[in-house]
Parts: C-alpha cells; structure tokens; sequence
C-alpha cells in the first residue's frame, strides 16, 4: 500500500496502463489514506453518508481530491458555507466531469474558506484545515483543504479554485505545486461563483509533471461557460532540460515590499539556481502593481456582492426564521447562514457598487486592473517570465491575522496582480525557511508568471527549474 | 471612510441583517479596508479603457439547439419548501 501512495499520479497512471497496478488497488489505497485525515482537509470522502462509493476505470487515473466549490450530483456541495450545509447539487461541474470521463475518480471533497473567501483556511464554517507541516499553522487559503490533502499525503492530487490567489498561495505554505491557469483555459460551469471576472480552476498536485498531466485533462473550452477557451494545442508533460535562453524578470518594485527574510533568502537562492540552469535574470517593472490589493478588493466583493444574492432561501440551501413576511426570511437567513468574512465582502461589495459609488470605486478599479495588465505586457516584451515569491511569509499560525482582515488580505500581495490580468502562473516549493518568530522551518514557494495562453512554456520552464532545485522535503508532522 | 447610518443602509441593499455587535464591527473595519482602498482613487486615470474582460472575446455563439431541462421535481428537490411543483415563500407582505 505505502508503494501505491509514493506514486506520483503520473507515475500510478503509468503504472496502470502498463498493467502493474489496477485502479482499484490505487483507489482503494487512497481511500484508506484519506479515511486517516486529521487535519480537517475532507468534508466529504466517498463513500460517505450513503454516498455512492468510489468507481474506478481500468487503466485510468489515480482518485482526485475536489475542492468543495465544485459541484458533485448527489453528494454534498458547501462551498465551506453553512447556507449551503446538506445541499447535494443536481449536477456536476465540467471540471469534475471531465476528470470522470479520463478516469480519475472523486476521492472526496475538500474544506475551503467560505465561498472561497480567504486566505487561511480560518473562513470556513467547517472549521479550520491544519497544514501538515506545522498543525499549529494555516495551511493557505481558500483551497487550503486541497493543499493540505496531496501534501500530506491523504490524496494523490486535487483541484481548486484561484480568484486572487487560492491556489498557489495554498500550494507555497504546504510545499506542493500550485498553477492557476489563463482565464478561461477551463470551464467555470459548475464551479460557485465567488467573483466570476476572475474565477479559475486549477491543479493541486507534488510535482509540475502531475500540474501538467492533470492541467491537460481539464482545460479546454465548454458550450455551458462562453468564456471559456480552452489551450489551443492541449497540455503536454514536459521534459526540457535546462534554462537556455529563457529570461527571467523580477519586479523591481520587490525590493520595497514587505518580505520575510527566510523567504527572500531562498527566492534568490532560486534566482542561482536559474542561473546555473542557463537562464538570464533581469529586472522588470509593474508599476502599478502595487494597486493590485486595492483593486481586488474593491472589484472580487462587488462581483462577490452580485453572485451571493442568490442565496436567499428560497430554492436550496438553509432557510432561517419563522418568517413573518418575505423580508425577513431573506434577512434572517443571510444572517445566519453567512460567516463574518463573507458578510463583510458583501457588504464592501454592494457599497461599492452602490449609487454615487460606482465610478469612484469599480470603475476606478476596473481601470487599475487595465494598467496592471499592461504592466505585464511591457514585461513580457522583455523577458519570458516574471519571477516573485509566491507569499511574503511562510506559513503564520492559526488565529494571527484573523483579527484584522486588512492584514489578512495584504498577504495576497504577489499572486493578485496575475489573477486581474488574467495571466497563468505557478508556485513550486523552492526550499525552506524559519517562520519570523522562530520554529521548525517551513515551506516557501516560488511563483513564475507567462503571458496569457503560455501554459506550455510555463510549465516547461518551472519542470526545468524543478529538477535543478531538487525540493524533496516532506511534512515531518512537527506539533502533530 | 464609512458610518453607522451607511453600514445600516448598506446591509439593507445586500438583505443582510446585522446584530448591534455586527454594526459597530463593521464600521471600524469597513472604514480601515476602504482607508487602503481609497489610494485608488487618488490616481489619475482619464483616459484609461477599464477591463470589461481579461481575454478578447467577441460574440460567443453556440449553436440554437434545445436540450433536456432539469426536471421539475430534481429542481425542487432542495428547496427548503416545495409545494405544489413551486418553491413556497413567506408573503411579500407582513400581514396579508
């Protein structure tokens, strides 16, 4: 069994159609796996409450961990939120069907910040995910169920979802990959909308040859989201040695921001690494990235605002309250049924939206985020890449940032930029760092952005990166 | 910067409503966020096209052909009230 669970999904797929292992072995080790989670990752595991049980394919692909976002027909869908607490979706999302269809059953569904709402794990109403590393500290949110599942060895790979940067973010502080693609490379059907402009599902997986395998599965365009587009030429699983002739920009501004030591240390550690692969470093400018937080934090609420008006208790999901009249069983479900942080970008949301506000703060943003993407236009002129640390910190400990949401969302600081130009980027564990305050050191991630559509190349590069950075830490279940 | 009487009108708007702790939490940390957010505005951006959508998509069409609705019954099947193939609600009106 514990062979089973050092595969790489790539490697069990291999090993599948080779005949050396049957999907059902694989499943039903991973299924033994996740039934040991202690961390709070799953909030489902099949086979769960009458659920039906897992269903493999013969020569498919390893069991997959779903970030409760997605929906799943006939099992429990919360997004982490207690207005949707028993609902069981009619239908399932093209994400997940599309990863049924090539094989890959669903191993269970995953704990997340409320609606995807976070950037801790702390926002979800089914209580908080431990990261594997350090059981005292966050795992990343809001796809930190995901994270701490595959990195903590209770699922071979999973998906998530990334508006501003939910799954590399996540990824970074468990020390697995995390990409977020292009807009629009995958369907969105399914998917609850939390802020749909900026909405991406994407791979969760140990290495950037499972993020390439899995990436190749899901994307590609659905007549059900008309924004999606897919990848023209699909996703291959790369092989490129080196770093030759590929160019590298770091953001000058990264000199200003607020960055750990450990982490900045072992990003530029990283930047070597680059170079000795072959690759040429060289310094770029975002100018207006230093906005980024400003404007997703005006624009996700507003469209956050505008999604989560239909949970009203009228069609699923909880109703709360005797119920007077109309007004009230609105008012008191929404009350009850919504966590703090979500009623607090709801509010944020429909103030900014809100008559006499709208152009001083949506359209303003909206304008930000068009000078932000510009930023990386001119930046891709000149390099293949832009290089930053994926979160300025390692991962911080459960309860210290949750009483100040400003501080909270601040930690979004390098991973939103990408996400309000749309552009696919990627974190891959690049070494380890002691937290600020001292302890066991912990996980940091390296984040590489390309053009939009540039999967390819992007992951290519972060393979050729992968190899030559050798990362092969492994959680040690410290304040287990 | 964001008061109580707006927090109150606010909630309003979004159907939500707040307990007396919830107004006075949200005042401070409303006003703080919008605080940050605020630098926006102070930038000079005349002229500037605001995103509409990150990728260049133009008239996405597909083709004009019906498929199978979810049936009524499945529709209904998590609603915390259905009767009658309709989804019940309280009256509009407090009284009626």
């Amino acid at each position: 069994m514990a062979e089973i669970l050092d595969l790489t999904a790539l490697a069990a797929h291999e090993a599948m159609r080779a005949g050396e292992l049957s999907a059902e072995e694989c499943a039903e080790a991973w299924v033994g796996a996740a039934a040991g989670d202690e961390l709070n990752a799953y909030l489902w595991r099949s086979g769960e409450g009458g659920g039906e049980a897992i269903e493999t394919v013969e020569a498919g692909l390893a069991p997959i961990a779903v970030k409760d976002i997605f929906c799943t027909e006939g099992v429990p869908t919360t997004a982490g939120s207690r207005i949707l607490e028993g609902y069981r979706p009619p239908y399932t999302a093209t994400a997940v069907r599309r990863l049924l269809e090539a094989g890959a059953p669903v191993l269970g569904k995953t704990n997340m910040d409320e609606f995807a709402m976070g950037s801790s794990n702390e926002n979800s109403a089914y209580g908080p995910v431990l990261n594997p590393w350090d059981r005292s500290r966050v795992p990343g949110g809001s796809s930190g169920g995901s994270a701490a599942a595959v990195a903590g060895g209770l699922a071979p790979w999973a998906i998530g979802t990334d508006t501003g940067g939910s799954i590399r973010q996540p990824a970074a502080l468990c020390g697995i990959v995390g990409l977020k693609p292009t807009y629009g490379a995958i369907s969105r059907y399914g998917m609850i909308a939390f802020a749909s402009s900026l909405d991406q599902c994407g791979p969760f997986t140990r290495d950037v040859s499972d993020a390439a395998l899995l990436l190749s599965i899901l994307q590609g365009s659905d007549p059900l989201d008309s924004t999606s587009v897919g990848l023209a030429g699909g996703v291959r699983v790369p092989d490129r040695e080196g770093l030759a002739g590929l160019r590298f920009g770091v953001p000058s501004e990264l000199g200003r921001d607020d960055v750990d030591a450990g982490v900045r240390e072992v990003f530029e550690t990283a930047l070597a690494q680059i170079e000795s692969l072959g690759g040429e470093i060289a310094e770029v400018s975002l100018p207006n990235a230093e906005h980024g937080i400003s404007a997703y934090y005006v624009l996700a609420p507003a469209e956050a605002s505008s999604n989560l008006a239909r949970y009203d208790g009228v069609r699923y999901g909880m109703r709360a309250g005797a119920g007077t009249d109309l007004l009230d069983m609105y008012e008191s479900t929404r009350a009850e049924g919504f966590g703090a942080e979500v009623k607090r970008r709801i509010m944020l949301g429909t103030y900014a939206l809100s008559s006499g506000y709208y152009d001083a703060y949506y359209g303003q943003a909206q304008k930000v985020r068009t000078r932000i993407a510009e930023d990386f236009t001119n930046a891709f002129a000149k390099v293949d890449f832009v290089v930053t640390p994926t979160s300025p910190s390692v991962a911080f400990g459960l309860g210290e940032k949750t009483a100040d949401p400003l501080s909270m969302y601040l930690n979004d600081f390098f991973t939103v930029p990408m996400s309000l130009a749309g552009i696919p980027a990627i974190s891959i564990p690049a070494g380890l760092a002691e937290p600020e305050g001292g302890g066991p050191r912990l996980p940091v991630g390296f984040q590489i952005a390309a053009p939009a559509f540039g999967e390819q190349k992007l992951l290519d590069a972060a393979y050729a990166l992968e190899q030559g950075i050798g990362f092969d830490a492994r959680p040690g279940g410290t304040n287990g | 910067m964001i008061d109580r009487e707006q927090v109150l009108y606010v909630a309003k708007l979004a159907r939500l409503r707040l307990s007396e702790e919830e107004v006075e939490q949200m005042t401070g940390e409303l006003s703080g966020i919008l605080g940050h957010v605020d630098r926006i505005g102070k930038l000079d951006l005349e002229g500037v096209e605001p995103t509409s959508h990150v990728v260049a998509l133009e008239n996405v069409w597909r083709a004009d052909v019906p498929w199978e609705s979810l049936p009524k019954d499945v529709a209904l099947s998590s609603a915390p009230e259905p009767v009658d193939g309709a989804f019940r609600v309280p009256s509009p009106q407090a009284d009626a």
